[in-house]
């Protein structure tokens, strides 16, 4: 009985060597020797053409059915401004207007007890929808993409549709999830491989040289590993040694993306773990800048490293994310003024996600990393746009804060995303105190400004 | 057999609730998923906490008075049902809305508007404003920026406008009374 299994056994055995054999040469011929060289065969692009007619005809199918069709928005190449529906259409008039809106006209703008109803009805508004708590959820999308965790109000709609999601399904994890995976460990193994090895040579110009090279393949690498289709911008104001490169913050992958069209020094603080292997092995290669978790507390101490290093021209410019956390990349919120105020060039950098394909942001609440990176590479494609923005400089009588609004608008332009005044870090602290007070002083402003013209008169 | 549908079946009593409301079914969908983006942990109702996550209602003066009125007096949670009839206070008037003698008022009538203000000011619901009251209230709304004796001031000057019985206090009658006509039309959001 048993003689009849062999010659089958050896057969599976041919057949999974001859497999594995062209799975890898695949691999290396596709994917690994383009990203040493930095060249492309355009398979990605040719990808992301074939998702845009499958969302398509997912449409078509939607739009079949009893629904109302929705309208699919061609935010994909426009930098237009895009805002989420909201459930509020707010009333952008100033404080002052709506007081004496509220008032007869003619009457004397004296403490009215209707007042209350401006501020009622901006608690209200901001009950049912408010600006802040809707950047830190994931983007709505328009129309479903095929990928269950961006199913918000689409349910079962027909069994074709649901066909179509069943083999998206299978390919994503099937296929891609694999390939993916395989890529991303390549890239990481070279990654703190490699730079150990460049560690060893002597500085000098040839060290340089070799850290960029070696940075700039392994990142390329972990860009294929998420199937990222970047498109760059305006590459004549990349960023040179001696300056800060400020970009807008949304996912840990856009240190990826940045990084696999140029070189930069890294900040950040000292992790344990594989992220401290790869910091560790980095930093052999090239200067980055790593602190202790008891340094990020010291202002002096970090505003003096940052500005030891911008000093030295031989040293990359520096990648720093000002905005101090993830947002959900529908807006911009405020920049720490720490990097502005340094007094060195600044690189501003705009980076916008495209939802359709996948959702880069990284909601650090509801999902742990790893969580995150499954997601990521279980996605379609992760699509990009980076916009570089010619370099500014703080201006006379400018202060840092009002140099990082500056820097911050102009993201926010260049990116079609919502300039906004608050504070990222309101994601997990309280409101300050200074925010209410801005209000009641708007108010008394209303009320005492006038009562000093009576008096007056 | 849409969505749509099946996500309005998810909200209890769904249709009892637009009817008093008058809120349409993609009001009630929005609203339904705004209730459960607020409670975080999916309890299936809202506690103070949950309002006070809100940031721009936190930097609102009056902050924790609207929170207030959502509570009923002695209930700490607030259901879904009773959400949606507090914020139908701010729809829109209903202009072309037949008079009929016997239905109840609507929520969004003038004078349910007034109603909700009145209760921001009247604090221990006795059902009138006391000088105390609206001192309270003028010190939300202007805090650091006036002098004790202009909040003073002000709010004699306005209980001697408004206050027609002279019991030193301000009805809700003397209220509406002071209250502009044009204020209903101020007085929505648009949902």
């Amino acid at each position: 009985m048993e003689s009849y299994l062999f010659p089958f056994d050896s057969l599976i055995c041919m057949l999974l060597g001859i497999s594995f054999t062209v799975w890898f040469t695949l691999l290396l011929v596709f994917i690994i020797v383009p990203a040493i060289f930095g060249v492309s065969f355009g398979i990605r692009r040719l990808y992301m053409k074939s998702l845009i007619k499958l969302f398509e005809v997912s449409e078509l199918m939607l739009s079949m059915s009893s629904l109302p069709p929705t309208s699919y928005l061609h935010h994909h190449h426009n930098p237009a401004l895009f805002f989420p529906p909201g459930i509020i259409a707010k009333e952008p008039l100033s404080l002052e207007q709506e007081i004496q809106d509220m008032r007869r006209g003619g009457a004397e703008p004296e403490f009215d007890m209707s007042d209350i109803f401006y501020f009622c009805r901006r608690g209200v508004e901001s009950i049912v929808d408010d600006e802040v708590t809707k950047r830190f959820t994931a983007e709505e999308l328009e129309s479903w993409n095929l990928l269950t965790r961006s199913n918000y109000n689409f349910h079962h709609i027909s069994t074709q549709l649901t066909a179509l999601w069943g083999v998206g399904v299978l390919i994503r994890y099937g296929f891609l999830l694999p390939l993916r995976v395989t890529l991303a460990f390549t890239g990481v193994g070279l990654l703190v491989v490699l730079t150990s090895i460049v560690g060893l040579f002597p500085n000098g110009r040839m060290k340089s040289y070799l850290s960029d090279k070696v940075h700039l393949m392994c990142y390329r690498i972990c860009v294929r590993a998420l199937t990222a289709i970047i498109t760059y911008h305006d590459r004549e104001n990349k960023p040179k040694n001696g300056g800060i490169c400020v970009a807008n913050h949304t996912s840990p992958i856009d240190v990826i993306i940045l990084a696999s069209d140029g070189c930069y020094a890294m900040v950040g603080q000292v992790h344990g773990g594989l992220i401290g292997v790869i910091q560790r092995a980095m930093v052999k290669a090239c200067p980055h800048i790593w602190f202790e978790r008891s340094e990020v507390k010291d202002r002096h101490l970090v505003a003096k490293r940052l500005s030891d290093h911008v000093a030295d021209k031989s040293k990359l410019p520096i990648l720093i994310f000002p905005e101090g956390t993830c947002i959900n990349n529908t807006s911009v919120m405020m920049f720490k003024k720490g990097s502005f105020e340094i007094g060195c060039t600044v690189y501003p950098v705009a980076i916008k996600y495209d939802p359709r394909f996948g959702d880069a942001f990284w909601n650090s609440s509801k999902f742990g990393m790893v969580n995150y990176l499954l997601h990521m590479m279980s996605s379609w494609a992760i699509v990009c746009s980076v916009w570089y923005l010619p370099p500014m400089s703080r201006m006379e009588g400018e202060d840092a804060v009002q140099f990082a609004n500056r820097v911050k608008a102009a993201i926010a332009r260049k990116g079609g995303l919502a300039d906004l005044l608050w504070d990222g870090g309101l994601k997990r602290g309280k409101v300050k105190e200074v925010f209410k007070e801005e209000q009641q002083k708007l108010y008394s402003k209303v009320l005492v400004g006038s009562s000093e013209d009576c008096s007056r008169s | 057999m849409g969505s749509t549908s099946s996500t309005l079946l998810k909200i209890p009593n769904v249709e009892v609730l637009m009817q008093e409301t008058g809120f349409s079914p993609a009001h009630m969908i929005r609203l339904h998923d705004r209730f459960k983006a607020l409670d975080k942990e999916g309890r299936g109702h809202l506690c103070p906490q949950d309002f006070g996550a809100i940031k721009e209602l936190a930097m609102n003066p009056i902050g924790d008075r609207i929170i207030g009125a959502f509570f009923c007096p002695g209930k700490e949670t607030v259901d879904f049902h009773t959400f949606v009839k507090i914020l139908a206070h701010f729809r829109p008037v209903d202009k072309n809305r037949p008079k009929e003698p016997n239905s109840p008022e609507p929520i969004n009538s003038r004078s349910n508007k007034l109603r909700f203000a009145f209760q921001l000011y009247d604090q221990d619901k006795d059902g009138k404003i006391s000088r105390d009251e609206l001192l309270k209230v003028l010190q939300a709304m202007l805090g650091m920026q006036v002098t004790e004796e202009q909040l003073e001031s002000i709010a004699d000057r306005t209980i001697q406008e408004a206050d027609l019985d002279r019991d030193d206090a301000i009805s809700f009658e003397e209220f509406r009374k002071v209250s502009p006509e044009i204020l209903h039309s101020r007085c929505f959001i648009k949902v």
